[in-house]
């Protein structure tokens, strides 16, 4: 499917999605978080969009907020989608988890965790993947401070 | 053969072992908590993070040039496709035409890359199912392309041959008569790999049948290289997405469909024979030109995502660069392969026994660095 053809088909499942291909290669939507997990479930099994392969899952942090990028692919169309999703809740983040979609999302979701102290609800197992469990904060936000292992130029 | 049951008082029970992080199986400091019931495996938990250095962190503060050095640190089999995939991202983010010269260069000492990486794999699974010889096998035709390597750019393991615009030095005057001869060296011995491993009858009791890998898991786990090919899904990074250039060569995606070990197995055998052939095939006209194109001594992206996938012997390598203009990217993802390919262990280990896990985990073929990031 072309971008625009993709872009008006899952326009059509909700009102409330921003699309843009400005600075990216990819068609990009970002979805609300109360919508992230149905319209996710959509794009993996409708039969038109198809986006069965979650081949990269990352945490950013905006600044302002927090926030998760799924890179998705067809295997069967070959085409591509990018689903962004923000919170502007950095105490206490939560986003609802994809891990019962693709089940890569079961360790990726982990790693996003352990960086950026995003929480993912039904996520099975839900600890730190890298660093030790009495770590202090989150590595990879931008406020993060460590004096001792952090070589700042 | 009949089992007969032992009416016996011992109680089955579930109980608890580390394997890791310093077992000679799991080839580096990968830590798995296995519930284990008799010799059943019930349960397989990765432990991750024993060579945890935060790459991505340490990205966000170094200028690009100085981020291909910290990539092959991670695969360090793969080290000169890692270093490609950082500059591939930032040269089609500034629209740099790269000489052709430089992209077949980078293909042939890719594919090469691909082989000695495969090679030592080989040795080191027949090693993990009790067959020593091949060790040796597969270490002495991987040094020949060690030598190579050194020769072309002075180091053996982490290259750091690809520099943003091209290529850090023109090939040796040796290069092609070297490769030239390991090919013709290697289309002998890869036969003998075969008699010795392949087709031995002890081997592929250990590798058929076990640790089954189905298509839609392979895909719904985000398998990728040969891991997924073995499960008959086609994702080879360089036919669907092709880059430098691979879009001059033709080539076979190595597919199977049993999902097992030992297709797993098959496919890196026939992937071997494919990068020789993509090698003999751009060895002769590698064109005339430039190695490597001016770029700024400060490179800045403009802002905007970028992201490029390549294709390293152990599958779908992603990076993500997210930049704001600056010297350095806002933040940079690096999508490794070996990642992915782990978190299916669980799913294929789980009801085999522990000798199965040996045999598994050798085909995922993972390197931790690559994992730990």
């Amino acid at each position: 499917m072309k971008n625009e053809e993709l872009q008006e088909l899952i326009d059509s499942w909700s009102p409330n999605l921003e699309f843009t291909e400005e600075g990216s290669q990819y068609l990009n939507v970002t979805v609300p978080i109360e919508e992230l997990h149905a319209i996710m479930f959509k794009l993996k099994h409708n039969d038109q969009t198809s986006f069965d392969y979650l081949f990269c899952l990352s945490g950013v942090d905006w600044g302002e907020e927090l926030g998760v990028v799924y890179h998705l692919e067809s295997t069967n169309f070959r085409h591509s989608l990018v689903v962004k999703t923000q919170t502007a809740e950095r105490e206490n983040p939560v986003i609802d988890s994809v891990y019962d979609i693709w089940a890569t999302a079961e360790f990726h979701e982990r790693e996003v965790f352990d960086f950026f102290g995003i929480k993912f609800t039904n996520h099975p197992n839900l600890k730190r993947l890298f660093l030790t469990d009495d770590w202090d904060g989150f590595p990879l936000r931008k406020d993060y401070e460590d004096n001792i292992n952090m070589i700042i130029k | 053969m009949e089992t007969v049951t032992a009416n016996s008082n011992f109680k089955s029970e579930e109980y608890f072992i580390n394997m890791g992080p310093q077992h000679p199986a799991t080839h580096g400091v990968l830590r798995l908590l296995l519930t284990i019931d008799g010799e059943i495996i019930k349960k397989v938990e990765p432990d991750l993070g024993y060579i945890h250095r935060s790459i991505e962190k340490m990205c966000e503060r170094d200028s690009y040039q100085q981020i291909v050095h910290l990539t092959d640190r991670m695969d360090y089999l793969s080290a000169n496709i890692n270093n490609e995939a950082v500059c591939l991202t930032v040269e089609n983010a500034l629209q740099l035409e790269i000489p052709d010269r430089v992209k077949v260069i980078r293909t042939i000492i890719g594919e090469l890359t691909r082989i000695s990486s495969h090679c030592l794999w080989w040795g080191v699974m027949g090693m993990d199912v009790g067959a020593l010889t091949t060790y040796f096998y597969g270490f002495r035709d991987r040094e020949l392309l060690n030598d190579i390597f050194e020769e072309t750019c002075g180091a053996r393991l982490t290259m750091n041959y690809n520099v943003p615009g091209g290529l850090m030095f023109d090939i040796h005057p040796n290069f092609v008569k070297r490769v030239k001869e390991f090919i013709t060296h290697f289309r002998t011995k890869l036969p003998e790999y075969d008699r010795l491993l392949t087709n031995n009858i002890i081997f592929q009791k250990r590798a058929k049948g076990v640790g089954v890998l189905s298509r839609e898991d392979a895909i719904s786990y985000g398998a990728s290289g040969p891991v997924g090919r073995a499960s008959g899904y086609s994702c080879d990074v360089r036919k669907h997405h092709p880059y430098s250039a691979l879009d001059k060569v033709t080539f076979n995606e190595a597919l199977r469909t049993e999902g097992d070990t030992y297709a797993r197995y098959l496919v890196r055998i026939q992937e071997m024979w494919e990068s020789m052939s993509i090698v003999e095939q751009l060895i002769d006209n590698i064109p005339e030109g430039e190695h490597r194109v001016a770029t700024n001594a400060v490179i800045k992206l403009p802002k905007g995502e970028y992201y490029q996938k390549v294709e390293t012997a152990r599958g779908e390598l992603g990076v993500y660069i997210i930049s704001t203009g600056t010297k350095s990217p806002y933040r940079l993802k690096f999508r490794s392969p070996g990642f992915s390919n782990l978190s299916l262990l669980n799913h294929i280990a789980v009801g085999g026994k522990i000798g199965d896990l040996v045999a598994t985990m050798a085909t995922l073929d993972l390197v931790i660095p690559d994992i730990d990031r």
